[in-house]
């Protein structure tokens, strides 16, 4: 059983009014601006289910995003969302999609471009209590929370692949909480998705895209290192 | 390593370490989150700057929610305490407005600590906070309560459920309720065993109240349902501070709130198909979500 804190129960700290319906669509936004990893240029987000319902009246839109803008869930600028970003220059769409019923009721997908022209397609859902899941990557089917530390490689589907990542952590001495592989097909494009309960240092990603075939390193960083 | 599954086990540490429910939490988040003493204090006291400025902002700026069902309403309760005619008496009728207050704040986008969720997230504060104008207690006194409360919070969410989907509004402002009733015997001096004891009366009161928000939103009747949530509380407490022993203990009543949430009808679990959601009135009050397809915000 996953370990339950004291600020879990007293938490999270959120601008409302629902949990799932406003911080966890702006944790869900805001996971999917640290791995776009530059400021967007341009979002549309398609929200399925609860989402599609009652999104306004929860403010899920403004959440989501203030959460492209890098804002956390008890960043006080997410009611101006609209206003912020005009003023940054970021185009926004939103669509509703209430024909699709098979995904869990609180489903959004994003498709963000960045300043570079750099794309990310990604699908998130609010499971609760603020909690998320990242379900998909540009159409790779994943499964991740972003609640710890999280490594993300983009490579091939090569042999050695996982050595690799873990022999760039060992040296390092980083101890790997969780590891999944996920992929296309044999031998297309894959991701590796890395937990960590511990801090993970930012230069690992140099190291890891050392290799051929690895085409991007994306690292997440939720909390430091334990500080007595 | 300090850890307790149950009420139990929480009760048997709290007699084998002569320590307060507040302190065995405290030492267990220490362990188990692998942190110290020090930063866990300085977030809980984060908690309680936010709890009171988003219980207290609205009754001197009230602002409309943002599905327009509700605002102002703690500003009124307030008036009438000063105005001299509360009918409660004033520990009461502030529990009460500060628990509407702090729904203002969260249906309005303003900040707020989910307590143990958004839609219950005026309960503790509005009994804690009441009790510390009540008695002239300082900051640092109720940090002692808020450690208390999260962990009969911490019980629920392992051993049962805090999400009104699954469980109805006693899951949520039930287990508010008993978060808090539990804090304020703490607070005043009472027992362990008088603290899980008010937590149990606490759900017990609340016990198969479902989860019917108008339109869905977080909103009308949560808001007045925090108030409840709040008043039990303090009932409960004063029955355990009394002496008042409670037959059900805490685990078993959990239990029950978790297995009666179950076998609540979807259309009383969060879902706006029932209840006041589909009241005459709540339909009327009911705003309509996008339709299908339709491109809202063009760019």
């Amino acid at each position: 059983m996953a370990f339950i804190s004291i600020f879990d129960v007293l938490g999270p700290n959120m601008v409302g009014p629902s949990s799932s319906h406003t911080a966890g669509a702006c944790s869900i936004a805001l996971l999917a601006h640290k791995i776009l990893d530059e400021p967007a240029r341009e979002v549309n987000f398609t929200l399925y289910g609860s989402f599609a319902q009652t999104y306004k009246g929860h403010g899920t839109d403004r959440a989501l995003l203030a959460g492209i803008m890098g804002c956390d869930t008890d960043d006080t600028r997410i009611p101006h969302a609209y206003e912020m970003a005009k003023a940054q220059d970021l185009k926004w769409q939103f669509l509703c999609d209430e024909t699709e019923t098979e995904l869990h009721p609180n489903t959004v997908d994003i498709h963000l471009t960045g300043i570079s022209g750099k794309i990310i397609d990604l699908r998130g859902e609010s499971i609760g209590g603020g909690k998320i899941r990242i379900v998909r990557i540009n159409g790779i089917e994943v499964d991740f929370s972003g609640e710890d530390n999280t490594l993300i490689v983009v490579h091939r589907d090569r042999v050695g692949m996982a050595a690799h990542i873990t022999s760039c952590l060992s040296q390092r001495n980083v101890n790997i909480a969780y590891m999944k592989l996920f992929r296309e097909n044999k031998g297309d494009r894959a991701y590796s998705i890395l937990e960590f309960d511990n801090d993970v240092p930012e230069d690992i990603k140099d190291k890891i895209l050392e290799k051929e075939d690895v085409e991007r390193v994306v690292l997440i960083r939720v909390r430091e290192g334990r500080h007595d | 390593m300090i850890d307790f599954k149950n009420g139990t086990e929480l009760l048997r540490l709290c007699q084998e370490k002569h320590l307060p429910i507040s302190e065995i939490m405290k030492a267990r988040e220490c362990d188990l989150a692998e942190t110290t003493e020090r930063e866990v204090i300085t977030k809980m006291k984060k908690v309680l700057e936010i709890m009171k400025s988003s219980a207290k902002t609205p009754i001197a700026q009230p602002r409309p929610s943002m599905g327009g069902l509700i605002g102002g309403e703690a500003q009124l309760v307030s008036q009438h305490l000063l105005a001299g005619k509360s009918l409660c008496g004033s520990l009461l009728s502030r529990a009460i407005s500060y628990a509407l207050a702090v729904l203002e704040s969260n249906s309005s986008m303003g900040l707020i600590v989910a307590a143990p969720t958004a839609g219950s997230s005026g309960v503790v504060p509005g009994v804690l906070l009441s009790l510390q104008e009540e008695y002239g207690l300082s900051d640092d006194a109720l940090l002692p309560a808020l450690f208390n409360a999260s962990a009969v919070g911490y019980l629920a969410m392992r051993n049962a459920t805090v999400a009104g989907a699954v469980g109805g509004c006693q899951a949520e402002v039930g287990v508010a309720s008993a978060m808090a009733a539990s804090a304020a015997v703490e607070l005043m001096g009472g027992s362990p065993t008088q603290c899980l004891d008010s937590a149990s009366t606490a759900l017990m009161n609340l016990l198969g109240l479902i989860c019917d928000p108008v339109g869905g939103l977080v909103e009308c009747p949560c808001q007045l349902r925090n108030t409840v949530g709040a008043a039990n509380a303090l009932t409960a407490a004063e029955l355990a501070l009394s002496g008042v022993r409670q037959l059900i203990p805490f685990d078993e009543m959990l239990d029950t709130m978790h297995s009666v949430g179950r076998r609540m009808a979807p259309e009383f679990r969060e879902t706006a198909r029932g209840g006041c959601a589909t009241t005459p009135s709540g339909c009327a009050a009911c705003l309509t979500g996008c339709s299908t397809g339709k491109n809202l915000y063009q760019i």
